[in-house]
């Protein structure tokens, strides 16, 4: 390394010799040397090695078995139900976070606090603690009943029966989600300039059709990246169902795993298939992160590859979600 | 369209009485009375603060006034009187009154989103139902009339402030405004960018449009209007021909203005 940008100076070295009138030398330019980086590399290839040595070598990772459960009737059938509890949850979430952001910017001021109230309840309790009181809500409410408030009654039903555990899910996760899709839902209209509602207003546009037509479009740019990560922390969050006996994809693995005793081998099959989704949803917010940035002079810095990597890594633990504040950073980053 | 025509025979179109506008404690607009003949171009000076960009948003209710009337056309735009009452209307009844009122914006606001073409296009589908093909073909004959038919395809952030600008000036027409606001078009603009949008309206002008325009463009003024407003303090200090306002001011505070500015 150091031969190599010594002989380069050399090169171009000729006239800033004769400029300072030092005789023959050649000047070189010598960078700051970064032991640090050097130690780091060399502190992570070594671990590196480690890992895969002992993934190729340790018999107990039984890799053969790993991929013979990949495609196992339970475990595909697990992985079916942790899809599309994946996709009713975040319609769900997407649906209350819309309704819930325009609530709290309502003018009436008991429509704002009630959505207020809302979110800081569902965002101030554990995901877990509200899906084990979904699926136990017959304890609280035996039975639901539709009528006229304070007067008679036209329909009559027990919990356990309505209350399925499938619904008990929706309903945990869905509520929860909605908590989080207000707030960034809100960060997204609100970084749409007021200017362009008074244009759209002026050329005779009425609030609906501005919304609609002028402020979510835009507002989009801002909402898509975040909704993504969101899906994408969805997907990994309904393995938490597992515990009201919803047959998803981890309760699956380990129904089999209690039978058999494979718990390493069908927890790596199940991680494996969370790789799977998770990577070709990134992609998926790729293409739409690019439609929703037309005209936009900021379109795609990030690759494909790059937006797949980021959906992947930045997420903290299964449970944890982004702070207002993280929002709209995201939102001004992308 | 000559200054006979308007200082003569021709019928209110804009008439403000007693205009008031509060922002909370305070008093922006204090009390404007106001009137613009069809085909006059009316120019809004002061300095900033007086209230005039306040008052120009007032007269298409993007600003809901505390008290006195605007009417436009002899329609009062955002009420409906009921003997001594006035009644806010409903968000559809009062867009439908807006979309005969264009309006220019100091910041362009135009939809990041759509193309030039899909700008103009907007709003004559979505409010008036036109189909997309009568709307495009007079959104092209428009960008035309501006100098931009080149550009239909282009997204709004390609193009100079002065190409946005008069793009704004096009969408706003596609309406077919019997009356056109500016709230200070060029002052948002490189300065040698200011003719090319100021050319625009000069031409809009001379084709009769009636037209309120909040401007420091004094040489603007004195060349195309028929009528020169000076506010100050959320009141209408003073108001005539410009040759009069512009040149014999009958007020100290309209003298130390025009003093500063020209």
């Amino acid at each position: 390394m150091t031969s190599r940008s010594g002989t380069d100076v050399d090169g171009g070295g000729t006239t800033m010799t004769e400029d300072r009138g030092i005789d023959g030398d050649a000047v070189r330019v010598v960078p700051v040397r970064r032991y640090g980086q050097w130690l780091a590399t060399i502190v992570v290839l070594v671990v590196a090695g480690l890992v895969v040595t002992s993934l190729i070598t340790n018999p107990r990772y039984q890799w053969s078995l790993v991929f013979s459960y990949l495609f196992n009737a339970q475990i595909v059938e697990g992985l079916g139900t942790t899809l599309w509890l994946t996709v009713v949850a975040m319609v769900v979430g997407v649906v209350i976070g819309i309704v819930m952001a325009l609530a709290r910017e309502s003018r009436n001021l008991v429509v704002a606090a009630a959505a207020s109230v809302y979110i800081a309840f569902f965002r101030g309790t554990p995901l877990l603690v509200q899906l084990i009181f979904w699926f136990n809500l017959a304890a609280l409410y035996p039975v639901i009943s539709l009528g006229v408030p304070f007067g008679p009654t036209l329909f009559s039903e027990s919990t356990n029966v309505l209350i399925t555990p499938f619904l008990a899910a929706v309903l945990g996760l869905g509520l929860n989600e909605g908590a989080y899709m207000s707030e960034i839902v809100r960060a997204g209209l609100q970084s749409v300039d007021s200017g362009q509602t008074d244009a759209s207003h002026a050329l005779g546009m009425r609030k609906s059709q501005t919304f609609r037509r002028i402020v979510l479009p835009q507002a989009m740019r801002v909402i898509i990246p975040p909704t993504g990560n969101e899906t994408i922390s969805m997907l990994k969050t309904t393995s938490l169902v597992s515990v009201i006996a919803i047959p998803e994809l981890l309760w699956q693995a380990q129904a089999i795993y209690s039978r058999t005793y494979q718990v390493i081998p069908l927890l790596i099959t199940v991680s494996l298939w969370y790789l799977v989704v998770t990577t070709v949803l990134s992609m998926g917010q790729y293409y739409l992160e690019r439609h929703f940035t037309r005209g936009d002079s900021r379109r795609p810095e990030r690759s494909l590859l790059g937006t797949i990597v980021h959906g992947l890594v930045p997420r903290h633990a299964a449970v944890r979600r982004p702070a207002t504040t993280d929002v709209q950073d995201e939102g001004t980053r992308s | 369209m000559t200054d006979d025509a308007t200082t003569g025979a021709a019928p209110v179109l804009v008439e403000a009485k007693g205009v008031h506008k509060r922002y909370g404690s305070n008093l922006v607009v204090r009390g404007i009375d106001m009137t613009v003949r069809t085909g006059e171009v009316m120019c809004l000076l002061g300095p900033s603060g007086s209230g005039k960009s306040t008052f120009l948003r007032c007269i298409n209710h993007l600003e809901k006034i505390d008290a006195g009337t605007i009417s436009v056309g002899g329609e009062l735009v955002g009420y409906r009187r009921q003997g001594d009452r006035l009644h806010e209307l409903r968000d559809a009844e009062i867009a439908t009154r807006r979309s005969e009122i264009g309006m220019v914006f100091q910041q362009f606001n135009l939809f990041p989103h759509m193309t030039v073409l899909e700008n103009l296009v907007e709003a004559p589908v979505q409010v008036r139902r036109e189909s997309v093909k009568s709307a495009r073909e007079r959104a092209r004959a428009l960008l035309d009339v501006v100098g931009l038919a080149d550009k239909a395809d282009a997204y709004p952030r390609s193009l100079s402030g002065g190409q946005q600008q008069r793009v704004a000036i096009a969408r706003a027409l596609t309406m077919r405004p019997k009356l056109m606001l500016f709230d200070e078009p060029t002052s948002a603009l490189d300065p040698e960018l200011v003719g090319e949008v100021l050319d625009v309206m000069r031409g809009l002008a001379a084709d009769g449009m009636t037209m309120i325009v909040v401007t420091h463009e004094i040489g603007f003024a004195r060349e195309v209007a028929d009528t020169v407003t000076f506010m100050d303090g959320g009141v209408v200090v003073e108001s005539g021909p410009p040759e009069q306002v512009l040149r014999a001011p009958q007020h100290e505070r309209t003298r130390s203005f025009l003093a500063k500015v020209l």
